[in-house]
């Protein structure tokens, strides 16, 4: 297998957790809510996806449980923050702690056993092939679903009535309700949709990256992905070239050091936060072609009567 | 009212734990400070291990008490000093980072007997404890030496501490016996301990041509990685065999039961002192996984360098040591590296192309 | 027929009053439940964690050690909150001003330097937070970019900033190169309180914060200001109140809070430089701050409470076996009840039988 090929794999592989949870809170903010709390979502996600695939015995049933954890978990959130108005930012941020917290009681009985990991496409000629065989045709599933999934969510949010009615909600939720869009309800499934992504993203970590759990497993991927829909101007497309920089930083620091580069490796962790900055700052400048963000996001929102 | 109820309750409370105490006052409290999750299948669980190894040996005679996930910073030495007012007479930290704290409150509570791990600050009330792994890395690069195909090691570094460093050389000591011209690439996580992490930095060392993988950080991550990849591996701290059954070589085990046991029974006799102890292979402190997955002339030449190391006849750091710069380094103990220059390393021996960060 | 939720006429004081009460019997008894679902007796569990600390002088001390960089950020963070800049970088501009004193520490190590060294250290840490706190309010200001994000990545950079520095240039020489400075001289610590406790002056320092915070708020024009431009920022602007220079400037404070608690405890409980001196100060303030209301007295109790949960988690640790993981889902419930109740100040449920809309 050549460098380049094995380099690429591994890019792909890591960036696909953050592409998944930046999918759903992506959707989530489009609409105008912003979820702080996907760091929690995912690792409740991770344990209750290894956990399922360990008593099952199948990935998929692993995958569904950590979608089902995900999803209950932003449902708090939206009862909260829609339901009764909160804050966005704390209500968030007391997610992430309870999730962690959650998430380590419930793995605790977890740790030290392994499951098979998830398989890898093999197609009998097409995965072969040198160079791209592997790449196209010889990721695990999880890969394959995360670009399905941008792609139908790019098709939903720009394509389709309902996507034009969300984003909508997200730009002036004042005037979506005049027009007699109910605000909250789209709200809620936005944010469902994103717990749904951060379970599915924390899952992918012990059933397909490394097929076992360790509390904390996460470490803080859920920030990054959060700061990657900033970064992606809220823009599915440029989502998947941002999840994929990132990931490349992350697996070429590693690279670089085994071929002996000096630069200390503190300085190379850290680039893809700084470069992360940087960017932030660029698009909110440059304003012309790029989309800023949904005008609406983070405030409340109660329907008068 | 609230005072009376706050108060009724602490009488309560201190009644209930000196009834508790009175029928318990014959046992000996040991606390133990983790810095890792019992279940991290690592340094911790190991640890944990010899923890329940006390209880089965002493039974009654003893009560263990622990605490995990203790972080390094300010709350340690909370943590510490709350397992001495619960009534914990001999106390065992199990990380570096506790050493300024373990000092802290062992100066406040001198009857009170503490044991701190891979550490180099002492006192009458404290001792200190480690393990020569080193031993075992040296034997694994023997092994590694004869194994790898390409000739390339991967090294999975946690952080460039002389521990690690240590670890280091003693691998490419051993693997330059049986191949003078071995390489290794070396990766630091910056981590104990990201599963993730070492993960990614498994594959990175292999695809740039490594074979053979060894880690000093604390998941089964980059055995699993090597597993999927056909390639071999050590575990670390304990058998990491179960992620990569036809993977892994062998492993450095860390056997803490019987220094633990020693050490209880000294304070149960009365008799503990504080020492200074840096068990290797000998007195069992450090101990080798089963050799698999090799040939048996392999199989033969790790257990012979087990043995002799055993007997004393083979010292991995003998002199002369050669650093990276081609000069000879200083040999204090006569005919091996002493135990300050062990512990205190800070250079790479030659054979080995990187730079140590952060120098 | 529907629930739902309306915006009440005026606030309602009473549940302004009540609903912090209301919201801690609900943790309890969500926490109770919890206890069960565990296995472990619910009264004595929780009078592990909110009694027990509370009855000896150690543990309180313990509590108010804890609390002191909690408040101290708190209360910075709660200016920023009430202007609607939203600091969430608290924790790299501790870090960051911890460093920031530690420099001067580290240059007069050892030089028999006099008194002077601490209290210009605490005025190292102040600035260089505030300054690193500008970085994400001015690209708040001048170009727009979120502060939630810009501030968030800041923490991050600031960790690794540290982890370099103690890794390299400012390792002890005498520390077997681990990471960590060299103990900091007595000129450069702060003075414990009281003999044998660790409660210091760092607690003195918190508390004439929190006076500075109310008076800031309650009763100058640039706390009238700040209060404006948060809740109605349409009046600001008429008043002509510059909600630019506002974020700046409560950015800065915060920042400048977040440095000095950072340097104090780096120059207090902790005693010297290096990685991990936070478990999450910057994080955790954020929560003591809406749990306070962002009420700086409502905040030293928050912090307290906060602080009590910790200290009672560990000591339900030792002696109930209870995992540690409970304290953080006890925290995240504590929150949502005080949020969820607050609502209930500003809005109230109606149930609507007919279904009819508002003419």
């Amino acid at each position: 297998m050549e460098l380049i090929e094995a380099i690429i794999l591994a890019v792909l592989a890591a960036s696909t957790p953050l592409l998944l949870a930046a999918t759903g809170e992506l959707v989530t903010e489009r609409a105008g809510v912003l979820n702080l709390g996907v760091e929690g979502m995912m690792i409740v996600g991770a344990a209750c996806g290894f956990g399922g695939a360990w008593l099952t015995g199948s990935i998929i049933i692993g995958a569904l449980c950590g979608i089902v954890a995900g999803t209950l978990l932003s449902l708090v959130f939206a009862m909260m923050t829609l339901g009764l108005a909160v804050n966005q930012v704390a209500t968030g941020l007391a997610l992430t702690i309870l999730g962690i917290g959650l998430s380590g009681l419930i793995g605790a009985g977890f740790v030290g056993e392994r499951i098979t990991p998830a398989p890898h496409l093999h197609l009998p000629v097409l995965t072969d092939i040198p160079l791209v065989g592997r790449i196209l045709f010889g990721e695990d599933a999880f890969v394959y679903l995360s670009l399905a999934l941008v792609v139908a969510v790019w098709l939903f949010l720009y394509r389709t009535r309902a996507g034009l009615v969300l984003r909508a909600v997200g730009d002036n939720h004042v005037s979506a309700h005049a027009l007699g869009y109910p605000v909250l309800k789209i709200r809620m499934f936005a944010v469902m949709f994103g717990g749904a992504c951060a379970g599915l993203a924390g899952a992918y970590l012990p059933l397909a990256y490394t097929p076992f759990f360790i509390p904390g497993m996460t470490a803080g991927r859920g920030w990054i992905a959060l700061a990657l829909v900033v970064f992606a101007s809220w823009r599915p497309g440029r989502l998947v070239v941002g999840a994929y920089l990132f990931g490349a930083v992350t697996i070429l620091q590693l690279h670089a050091q085994g071929w002996g580069v000096g630069i200390p490796s503190q300085f190379m962790s850290a680039l893809p936060y700084l470069a992360t900055v940087i960017v932030l700052v660029l698009i909110s400048r440059a304003r012309t072609g790029g989309s800023t963000a949904p005008a609406a996001l983070g405030t409340v929102f109660v329907p008068d009567r | 009212m609230k005072n009376f109820f706050i108060a009724a309750t602490a009488v309560m409370l201190t009644a209930g734990a000196s009834m508790f105490g009175a029928s318990a006052a014959e046992k000996l409290k040991v606390g133990f400070i983790y810095l890792g999750p019992v279940g991290d299948f690592g340094w911790t669980y190991q640890h944990d291990l010899a923890r329940q190894a006390l209880v089965k040996e002493f039974g009654d005679k003893i009560e263990t008490t622990y605490l995990e996930n203790v972080s390094e910073g300010p709350d340690a030495e909370r943590s510490i000093e709350q397992l001495v007012r619960a009534g914990n007479k001999l106390i065992f930290t199990t990380s570096f980072g506790y050493m300024d704290p373990t000092l802290k409150v062992a100066k406040k509570y001198p009857s009170v007997h503490f044991e701190h791990a891979t550490g180099f600050k002492r006192d009458k009330n404290m001792s200190i404890y480690n393990g020569r792994f080193y031993e075992g890395r040296y034997i694994q690069g023997v092994i590694a030496g004869k194994m790898s195909k390409a000739g390339v090691l991967g090294y999975i570094g946690s952080f460039p501490i002389p521990e690690v460093v240590m670890g280091i050389n003693a691998t490419i000591l051993g693997a330059q016996t049986v191949n003078p011209n071995i390489k290794v690439k070396i990766i630091w996580a910056n981590t104990w301990f990201d599963p993730g992490k070492e993960a990614d930095a498994a594959k990175a060392l292999l695809d740039q041509g490594a074979d053979v993988i060894m880690q000093h950080t604390d998941s089964p991550a980059a055995m699993q990685i090597a597993s999927e990849r056909g390639k071999l591996a050590f575990g670390q701290d304990s058998e990491m065999i179960k992620f990569g059954p036809k993977t892994q070589l062998t492993s450095i085990m860390d056997n803490w039961a019987p220094y633990y046991i020693d050490r209880v029974k000294a304070e149960l006799d009365g008799k503990w002192t504080s020492e200074d102890t840096w068990g290797g292979l000998k007195s069992k402190m450090v101990v080798m996984a089963p050799y698999t997955n090799m040939p048996d002339d392999v199989k033969k030449l790790a257990m012979d360098t087990e043995a002799a190391i055993i007997d004393g006849k083979l010292f991995p750091f003998k002199c002369p040591v050669v650093g990276q710069d081609g000069k000879e380094v200083e040999c204090k103990g006569g005919t091996r590296l002493d135990d300050g220059q062990v512990l205190g390393m800070n250079f790479y021996v030659k054979g080995i192309d990187d730079k140590i960060p952060g120098k | 027929m529907q629930l739902v939720l309306e915006k009440r006429a005026e606030r309602s004081n009473t549940i302004a009053l009540v609903s912090p009460l209301i919201a801690i019997g609900l943790t309890l008894v969500t926490m109770s439940i919890l206890f069960a679902i565990l296995g472990k007796n619910p009264v004595s569990a929780l009078a592990a964690y909110f009694i027990a600390p509370l009855t000896d002088s150690y543990s309180l001390q313990e509590i108010a050690v804890k609390a002191t960089p909690l408040v101290m950020i708190a209360i910075g963070l709660s200016l920023c909150y009430l202007a609607n800049a939203w600091n969430i970088g608290a924790e790299g501009q501790f870090l960051i001003g911890a460093v920031a004193g530690s420099w001067l520490a580290v240059k007069t190590q050892g030089t028999g330097a006099g008194p002077w060294v601490l209290p210009v250290m605490l005025l190292l840490g102040a600035p260089a937070g505030a300054l690193y706190a500008l970085i994400p309010a001015l690209c708040k200001v001048k170009f727009g970019a979120s502060e939630i994000l810009t501030s968030l990545m800041l923490v991050y950079v600031a960790d690794l900033f540290l982890d370099y520095l103690v890794r390299g240039p400012w390792r002890d020489p005498a520390g077997f190169n681990f990471p960590t400075t060299a103990e900091f001289d007595p000129v450069a610590t702060v003075p414990v309180l009281i003999e044998g406790g660790r409660l210091h002056l760092g607690a003195v320092i918190a508390l004439v914060v929190v006076a500075a915070g109310a008076v800031l708020l309650g009763k100058t024009i640039k706390g009238f200001e700040i209060r404006v431009v948060g809740a109605a920022p349409r009046a600001a602007r008429f008043g002509g109140f510059n909600s630019n220079q506002l974020v700046l400037l409560t950015f800065a404070i915060s920042g400048a809070l977040a440095g000095m608690a950072g340097i104090i405890e780096v120059a207090g409980p902790v005693g010297h430089l290096q990685p991990g001196i936070s478990p999450g100060y910057g994080f955790t303030a954020i929560i003591v701050a809406f749990l306070g209301r962002l009420n700086p007295v409502g905040i030293l109790i928050a912090g307290l409470f906060l602080a009590l949960t910790f200290i009672g988690g560990e000591q339900a640790q030792i002696a109930m076996k209870i995992p540690l993981d409970v304290t953080k889902v006890f925290q995240g419930i504590l929150l949502f009840y005080v949020l969820a109740c607050d609502s209930l100040i500003l809005y109230r449920f109606r149930l609507i039988f007919a279904s009819r809309q508002v003419a």
